[in-house]
């Protein structure tokens, strides 16, 4: 049954016909795709919060959305909805407000920040109270509304759904750092299985808040380059120290091959195939072996129905950090063996910084406008090879190269492991 | 392999509550004739009532203090129940299968250090200068290996690690709707194929102040004497919180039988919807929901397992919707596992397709959980119970789960 509106395995060919996309680097994929290109940083110092006395005082934070006052579901929700209306803007369906298929979002944690919990604490400063008390009965005496809007989990959906008219009962997604690809796939699954022609798949992400700055710091996952900025995410160099928070969304528009032609759709590419794999070993460190990560790899390899030898390049996880960039590179090169010499293999976290629940649904993104533009984004601030890590890292500069399969990764604290196979139409 | 015949199957079920742990337990204490007799602990966290975990001795499940150690307490109650599940659906120590084995997890907000922001703000003192002593409080404070205890998806991270169920790893979130999503989407991938063995379920940890807070400030917290969930419309209404945790092995029926594993029921159907929740759309929503179920005979005695909450205008809304039944000629039996168990937010959904299970395969339908006028005793021998939930902010869902047989 295998024809161009389905796979080699008989299920409906998923194709993308929409992208959205908001970093450090500017609202929209051709400023983005603008300063991708050239290789342009979007990390810089952070002013959101104090951040003195602090070994990481830098982040790819999204400072530029109106959102009257930043709150971490306010900003995410702002972001999802910028990088969801552009893709569905791009792919001409429904309408601005009716998007005619499901919401699969990818989201961080939400809770009550520290901003919140002192107005809490403030408010009830007559009660003699302390501790959570004190916070119960600030929360019992009025109405909080703006909190209320912010404290549940599914509020950044439900916002989004209401917003885009979504179908549905929106779908919100953690898979830690591989949330956004698992959008992706749960939109993919949704597709192939036939419960609907279209999926709106967005990864956003706004955690660049104290306490998650000082948490991920506590873990020594974070670079502390905080005096030069641009310099500090260096993906596969030997001298990296760590990764950079930032923020972000990325949107993809995914459409049954058959539903986009119908309609007459300008298809931009293909979701070949999604694999994933957990891994059993540390909550925060991947199996030695690789086990996990290969095991993900080659699902979606195998989910494509293509070789390993088929893939032109690799959009990594590469985080900065000195443990994921060489887990990476052992298990890309058990799956790929001797092809990956032949295969650039570039991190869009050196310009972007690691954006964490959207980074699967952003980078998935780059990588179609990689294959529509024919080049391939830098690893920037590549200064140093590390000896044990002998890829072609897309050294600094962007490269023109004729790409139709790309593989992208991307791995999360808790054993979570996703890759995406995406193609050209 | 799988056939156009496979059907959707429970063969495991793990359930901790209030109440003790395991199906027996459950079964046992909920079907007590006379008076029912939740248990409640209104003192420890007055004005507001909880339904504390019974006493658990985690290590049965969780064998390494150093496992436990880097778990807070609503991931170690969700490992244990998993556990559980496992071992019932015999998977508990079975490599192969456990590798195969997908899970859909249901889960909110991990637990804070609550010593910690207490000291922290009593120490920037009111409306003072917070920015700057927060960075110090912080970075001096905060424990970084309990960061873990934060994360959503680390329940489904700890399963992992500790069961070695390792397929794949997907956490749901929002509230009650997340434990519907985690169970949709194993059924649907189970029926499509895309799948054959999967663990889904949900934790809570009612007994912090973290939690309580976030209800509170949702407007949905119930404070004032203890009542069921229907009997607590005059005070406001609002959820007791109970802490719980609910796990299911659902498995393609094909898959089952070759491994000789006995079901529990079948899933027929696990509808959802998102209504704008005006006055009368949530009940217009669940109505709906009810027309597109595959129920054989369409009228009738049916069993129904609420998710009610307690909360207003939601509960409200679903007793609307339980009325109106009576015009299709359905009667409708109910019973509100929430005044047992208490509220459950994501794990809420999962523990009444639990209980609906255990209904299912005993052949015998609980007596009522309440003794208002929603909950009659009536004899009905459940081939098929429906199981609700409508969210107590958004979302309405239910399922119907049949005899397998």
């Amino acid at each position: 049954m295998s024809n161009s509106y389905h796979d080699t395995r008989g299920r409906p060919r998923v194709v993308v016909t929409g992208i959205g996309l908001v970093t450090s680097l500017g609202r929209g994929k051709a400023d983005n795709w603008t300063a991708l290109a050239a290789g342009r940083s979007g990390i810089r110092p952070i002013t959101r919060f104090p951040t003195e006395g602090l070994r990481t005082a830098i982040a790819g934070s999204v400072d530029f959305l109106d959102i009257g006052g930043y709150s971490a579901p306010a900003l995410s929700a702002a972001m999802a909805l910028a990088a969801g209306a552009e893709a569905i803007t791009e792919a001409r369906i429904g309408s601005p407000d009716a998007f005619p298929g499901p919401l699969y979002l990818a989201t961080p944690p939400a809770e009550i920040e520290w901003p919140q919990r002192w107005s809490l604490y403030d408010a009830s400063s007559g009660s003699g109270e302390t501790g959570y008390k004190r916070l119960l009965a600030a929360a019992r005496a009025s109405e909080w509304r703006e909190m209320r809007a912010l404290c549940p989990f599914a509020s950044v959906a439900e916002r989004v759904a209401a917003k885009l008219g979504t179908r549905g009962l929106p779908v919100s997604i953690s898979t830690a750092c591989a949330s956004g690809a698992t959008a992706i796939q749960l939109g993919v699954e949704a597709i192939r299985r036939g419960d609907t022609d279209a999926a709106l798949c967005i990864g956003t992400d706004s955690s660049v808040q104290i306490e998650a700055l000082i948490r991920f710091s506590l873990l020594s996952a974070l670079s502390t380059r905080s005096g030069a900025p641009a310099e500090a995410s260096r993906p596969f160099s030997k001298d990296r120290d760590g990764f950079v928070m930032a923020e972000g969304a990325g949107a993809l528009v995914l459409e049954s091959h058959a539903a986009a032609t119908a309609r007459g759709a300008e298809i931009l590419g293909v979701v070949l195939g999604c694999g994933e794999k957990a891994d059993d070993y540390h909550r925060t460190r991947s199996k030695p072996d690789g086990t996990a990560i290969i095991g993900a790899i080659r699902n979606a390899i195998a989910d494509a129905g293509i070789a390993p030898g088929d893939i032109d390049y690799v959009n990594a996880h590469g985080t900065s950090t000195p443990e994921n960039d060489k887990m990476e590179y052992l298990s890309l090169r058990a799956v790929l063996g001797d092809h990956l010499a032949a295969t650039p293999v570039s991190s869009n976290k050196s310009m972007i910084g690691h954006t964490l629940s959207a980074a699967g649904a952003i980078e998935a993104a780059i990588s179609l406008l990689t294959i529509r533009h024919g080049v391939l984004p830098p690893t920037i601030n590549y200064a140093m090879p590390d000896p044990e890590i002998p890829i072609d890292p897309v050294a600094n500069t962007a490269r023109a190269a004729p790409v139709r399969t790309v593989l992208s990764n991307s791995f999360g604290f808790g054993g979570q492991n996703v890759s995406l196979v995406l193609g050209a139409p | 392999m799988r056939s156009a015949r496979d059907q959707v199957w429970i063969t495991g079920i793990g359930l901790v509550s209030s109440l003790g742990h395991g199906t027996a337990a459950h079964w046992q204490k909920l079907n007590v004739q006379g008076t029912p007799r939740p248990v409640i602990d209104p003192q420890r966290f007055a004005p507001y009532t909880i339904h504390p975990l019974a006493g658990i001795d985690f290590t049965k499940q969780i064998p390494r203090t150093s496992d436990q150690r880097q778990m807070e307490r609503w991931q170690k109650i969700g490992v244990y129940a998993a556990g559980l599940a496992l071992a019932d659906a015999r998977l508990a120590g079975d490599a192969p299968l456990l590798e195969r084995t997908n899970l859909c997890i249901a889960a909110g907000n991990g637990e804070r250090d609550l010593a910690l922001d207490a000291r922290i703000l009593a120490a920037a003192g009111p409306g003072g200068a917070w920015g700057a002593y927060l960075n110090q409080g912080l970075t001096a404070g905060l424990r970084p290996t309990l960061y873990l205890g934060q994360l959503s998806n680390l329940l489904a991270g700890n399963i992992s690690i500790v069961h070695k169920a390792t397929g794949s790893s997907r956490t749901f979130k929002g509230e009650e709707m997340a434990g519907v999503s985690a169970f949709a989407n194993a059924v649907a991938r189970i029926e499509a194929g895309q799948g054959e063995l999967f663990l889904v379920g949900g934790a809570l940890n009612a007994e912090r102040e973290d939690a309580l807070l976030a209800c509170e400030l949702a407007g949905a917290l119930y404070n004032g004497p203890y009542r069921s969930v229907w009997q607590r419309r005059e005070q406001g209404g609002g959820l007791v919180p109970g802490s719980l945790g609910a796990f299911l092995v659902l498995e393609s029926s094909g898959h089952a039988r070759q491994r000789g594993a006995v079901p529990y029921a079948r899933i027929s159907d696990v509808l959802s919807s998102r209504s704008r929740r005006g006055p009368g759309d949530a009940s217009a929503a669940a109505a709906g929901l009810f027309s597109r179920l595959r129920l054989n005979p369409k009228a009738g005695d049916l069993g129904i397992l609420s998710g009610a909450s307690g909360a207003e205008p939601a509960t409200a809304e679903e007793r609307q919707f339980i009325a109106s039944l009576a015009q299709r000629g359905v009667n409708p039996i109910v019973r509100a596992w929430g005044s047992m168990l208490g509220h459950s937010l994501e794990a809420h959904f999962i523990a009444g397709l639990a209980l609906a299970a255990l209904a299912v395969s005993n052949e015998v339908f609980y007596p009522p959980f309440d003794t208002s006028e929603v909950e009659s005793a009536c004899d009905v021998r459940p081939d098929r119970i429906l199981v609700t939930t409508f969210g107590h902010w958004r979302g309405e869902a239910m399922a119907l789960v049949q005899s397998a047989w």
